[in-house]
């Protein structure tokens, strides 16, 4: 009930200790690095190894030091090789601004993998602002964002929320919505967007149910309830689920003893996918739906080579792949082609020579770093199976490309990011100007 | 059959359809292995097989058994859609089915497609039909088909309103909402006034149900705070690690159901009884471990005692995720705690019901220890007058050592019930911390029957609360009600009185 105020009286504790373990961990790093040749590329990783989201972060670290031991096996970059430098900003949103700061001025990284929720990513903006680095991040978000050092491989609300809608309005005739979310900026936002959006396409306010939960809920019998009540109205009804990481799994719970079936009710999520079932028993869930850019079943030769490289290089034959690791191999596939077009580390040649760049996705295409720094992906709709993996059910035809701006909000829907033609992250279509809402 | 194959949702749904209506005794084992994803097709030759259970493979059209080729036998997919139309074609098929069980499942599932081809099945069936709650079944699932079709004579749709009526729960709100505007104003009266009456009762209902689950809320902040209320209420030990030891417990749970899915998976639905025990020794020998190691040299300073149990919380967060990394760990619902029953409209799942039981037989039975067993007595007497009571012989360092073993050791328990709704990961016993201290406040400290009645009275307040106000703004609203509350009565709702308040 309070786990705000747990974490207030957490924080000074909490950050001292991770602080002085990561500074044990950095001083180690650091004094490999004097003893090890000059010439390596140093590439930060900026995860939570420890607190809450350690849960969803850890495997990000484990990703990235994959993809730079596959690298170096190919002979590095421009023929130096690359080195991780791991750091923990334990789950606290300033200690990210300070880990930031860590790489760029002590390490000299030349680029920093990181964050995934948006509170940290929006912490560490002005780092790498000032400093002038680059941070790629692999999460899908609440859009409404481009900047100039960032590069987004997540899914924005148009590659993710609004082809997810579209799908249930077209396959499953869905009239009735509840938008269930956890309290904060991501779910807030996108329920924003979503509701614009099927406003906009006719359905009536009384036909949109909104609820928000603390982070963390686990008791979910009275807003389960409300769903069934709200779904028995005669109109087909559908759950668009932006409940975030534990809260998830007593939901399901919830859910499967209540009896509410796929068939019934379809709940489509945003934020649950493999790692997220490996908790839960899947059987009562068979036919609930997720939306993401990548799934661990989808059948794609590179898809596979991909898998059994990650199960052969964490040693586990079961571990599951999701979609925020598919969006860092692609950002670290263009970032190592940048980087040689470049011919260069420095950011200013790197950030210029990053849009255009193309990198084959997971799932069978090409993905293309756009002038506003997002990429474009391909949306998939997903049933959950028995052994916890997706079906695929539904994919759209192409790659969408990610709008950095939903063109569904009253304040952005006149601002596009354009980082190569304009140098500017919110210009305006109708003012000709740089600057409009947001940053 | 063919269009099985296909790997199409609509090729599927075609087939589907075709094999419901074919009327051949083949059809209901097809359909049945479609939807245990039994069903498997060549994309090449255009074959359909089922699997059977024991691992065999039989024709789908001829039943025969063959010799299974599995190079490119692929399942036949299915999505929600077709889900609804197998259940639909399922219960088409059963409906003359000879096991009453059967008939009823069948009957539900064409109330739930309202199809209409089956009318006249159902009649039929209808007339011959003799077991009670069949009948009605029946009678429902006719309502539900003629409701829907619109061309079905005015007197008969009446007929089926009324019968709609008494079912009164939220499907038949659902399908009398769908008849109230009919252009024929008999019916649309009808249908309003039935709307009216059943949503009065379901308002009734609704209320017993806020009231369950707030008892249900109420059992797990009580089995959460009660090892509290020994340790913070009895000992007036500060201890922030309290929500650890229902973590551990917690853990506990997932290592014995590890063990028993490898090695015994027949003892499965035993896994919770074995692991209680365990978790309560685990969590128990832990907490004396912490109590001899720390806490004892900081007896009668809070603060510290606060700080270095914190440190403690988090130091056994990490280990544990150290130990069993930082993701969710799947503890499994054993049979008897899956699922759900209807009483009247409220449904009630079974693990939460369990719990409610648990937690009051663990709080009876703490009880009866306290006032009957010689070392309940000591308890009391030590935490009562420390030095009194050292005079009189008790060894008061071991009383306190038992006794937080004892209230970690329950804070263990009620892990071992708490993986039944939670999640297992390392984060588990921050979010029960602050809650069971709440409880224990409110309750009134040192007195078990404080902690019971504050449970259930913030348990019941808090689901009141919430369909009104929110999740979010629900915990806010109680919260304030909270420090109102202890403004007036700073000692909680049943403070001790007397002597024993000085100790």
């Amino acid at each position: 009930m309070l786990t705000q105020l747990t974490s207030a009286i957490a924080r000074p504790l909490s950050r001292r200790k991770a602080l002085a373990t990561a500074a044990g961990l950095a001083l180690g790093l650091s004094f490999f690095g004097t003893a090890q040749a000059q010439d390596t590329i140093k590439v930060g990783v900026l995860h939570s190894l420890s607190g809450t989201m350690a849960i969803s972060e850890t495997t990000l670290k484990d990703t990235i030091l994959f993809l730079i031991e596959e690298q170096n096996k190919k002979g590095g970059v421009m023929g130096k090789k690359l080195e991780a430098v791991v750091v923990d900003p334990a789950s606290n949103w300033p200690l990210f601004a300070e880990k930031a700061r860590e790489l760029i001025t002590k390490e000299k990284v030349a680029v920093v993998f990181g964050c995934w929720t948006s509170v940290s990513r929006k912490s560490v903006l002005p780092v790498f602002k000032e400093l002038n680095s680059i941070l790629f991040y692999p999460v899908q978000y609440e859009g409404e964002e481009s900047e100039r050092n960032v590069f987004y491989t997540g899914a924005a609300p148009n590659q993710q929320a609004i082809p997810a809608v579209d799908y249930l309005a077209k396959e499953e005739k869905v009239q009735r919505w509840v938008l269930a979310g956890t309290d904060y900026v991501y779910p807030r936002t996108t329920n924003k967007i979503l509701e614009a959006y099927l406003k906009s396409k006719g359905v009536k306010q009384e036909d949109i149910m909104i609820n928000y939960t603390p982070f963390g809920h686990s008791d979910w019998q009275t807003i389960v309830a409300d769903i069934k009540k709200f779904g028995s109205a005669g109109k087909k009804t559908a759950v668009v689920s932006t409940i975030n990481g534990d809260a998830n799994v007593p939901f399901y719970k919830e859910l499967g003893n209540q009896g509410i079936k796929a068939t019934d009710i379809p709940v489509v999520a945003f934020s649950v996918g493999e790692e997220e079932l490996a908790g839960i028993d899947t059987k009562p869930l068979i036919g609930h739906l997720a939306a993401w850019n990548y799934f661990q079943s989808v059948k794609d030769p590179e898809n596979e080579k991909f898998i059994k490289a990650w199960q052969a290089y964490t040693k586990n034959p079961k571990r599951v792949t999701n979609d925020p690791m598919e969006a860092h191999v692609i950002g670290f596939d263009m970032w190592v082609k940048a980087v040689e077009k470049a011919k260069s580390t420095d950011p200013d040649k790197v950030i210029d020579a990053l849009p255009g760049i193309k990198a084959k996705n997971l799932t069978g295409g090409e993905s293309e770093m756009l002038a506003n720094h997002h990429i474009t992906k391909p949306v998939l709709i997903g049933e959950i199976k028995a052994d916890g993996q997706f079906d695929v059910v539904w994919k759209t035809p192409g790659l969408v490309p990610g709008d950095a701006w939903s063109k569904e909000l009253e304040g952005s829907k006149d601002l596009i990011g354009d980082w190569v033609g304009k140098k500017c992250g919110n210009w305006n279509t109708k003012t000709n100007k740089c600057g409009g809402q947001g940053s | 059959m063919a269009q099985f194959a296909n790997d199409s949702f609509s090729d599927t749904e075609a087939a589907i359809s075709a094999v419901a209506a074919s009327g051949n005794a083949r059809a209901l084992p097809i359909v049945q292995a479609l939807q245990d994803g039994r069903l498997v097709a060549d994309p090449a030759t255009k074959k359909v097989y089922i699997k059977e259970n024991d691992g065999k493979v039989s024709d789908a059209v001829t039943g025969q058994a063959v010799a299974p080729s599995f190079a490119n036998l692929g399942n036949v997919r299915l999505n929600n859609r077709l889900r609804r139309s197998v259940e639909a074609a399922i219960g088409g098929l059963t409906l003359l089915s000879a096991d009453p069980a059967r008939r009823l499942q069948a009957a539900q599932s064409v109330f739930r497609s309202r199809d209409a081809a089956a009318l006249a099945t159902i009649e039929g069936a209808l007339e011959k039909e003799t077991d009670a709650s069949v009948r009605r079944a029946f009678t429902q699932a006719r309502a539900a088909i003629l409701l829907a079709a619109p061309d079905a004579p005015e007197a008969s749709r009446i007929e089926a309103i009324a019968a709609i009526r008494d079912r009164g729960d939220q499907d038949a709100l659902a399908l009398l909402t769908g008849v109230a505007a009919d252009p024929s104003p008999r019916v649309a009266q009808t249908a309003q006034a039935a709307i009216s009456s059943v949503q009065s009762r379901l308002a009734m209902w609704s209320a017993a149900q806020n009231a369950w689950y707030g008892i249900s809320l109420g059992s797990v902040l009580l089995l959460a705070a009660i090892g509290l209320a020994i340790t913070f209420g009895v000992m007036g030990v500060i201890n922030m690690a309290h929500g650890e030891m229902v973590m551990l417990g917690a853990y506990t749970t997932f290592v014995v159901q590890e063990v028993i899915r490898s090695s015994y998976p027949g003892l499965f639905d035993y896994s919770l009884l074995i692991a209680l025990p365990l978790a309560f020794l685990v969590a128990g020998l832990i907490g004396v471990a912490i109590e001899r190691g720390i806490i004892r040299f900081l007896y009668g300073r809070p603060l510290e005692t606060l700080l270095a149990t914190w440190g403690i919380s988090l130091i056994l967060q990490q280990a544990v995720r150290t130990a069993f990394g930082p993701t969710n760990r799947e503890v499994g619902n054993p049979s008897w705690m899956s699922g759900a029953f209807e009483l009247g409209q409220i449904t009630i799942t079974y693990n939460r019901l369990w719990i409610v039981v648990f937690t009051l037989a663990v709080f009876a039975l703490l009880l009866l220890m306290l006032r009957y067993t010689s070392l309940g007595l000591e308890m009391r007497a030590v935490t009562q007058n420390r030095r009194m009571a050292a005079s009189m012989g008790i060894a008061t360092s071991r009383v306190d050592a038992l006794t937080f073993g004892l209230g970690s050791g329950i804070a263990g328990i009620a892990g071992v019930a708490l993986s039944q709704i939670d999640n297992v990961s390392p984060n588990l016993g921050q979010s029960y911390i602050i809650d069971s201290f709440m409880v224990v406040v409110f309750g009134g400290v040192g007195n078990l029957w404080g902690t019971l009645v504050g449970a259930f009275t913030l348990g019941i307040a808090n689901k009141f609360l919430e369909p009104v106000a929110g999740a979010v703004l629900g915990k806010i609203a109680i919260l304030v009600l909270i420090i109102l509350f202890i403004q007036k009565r700073p000692r909680g709702l049943f403070a001790l009185k007397g002597r024993a308040v000085e100790a």
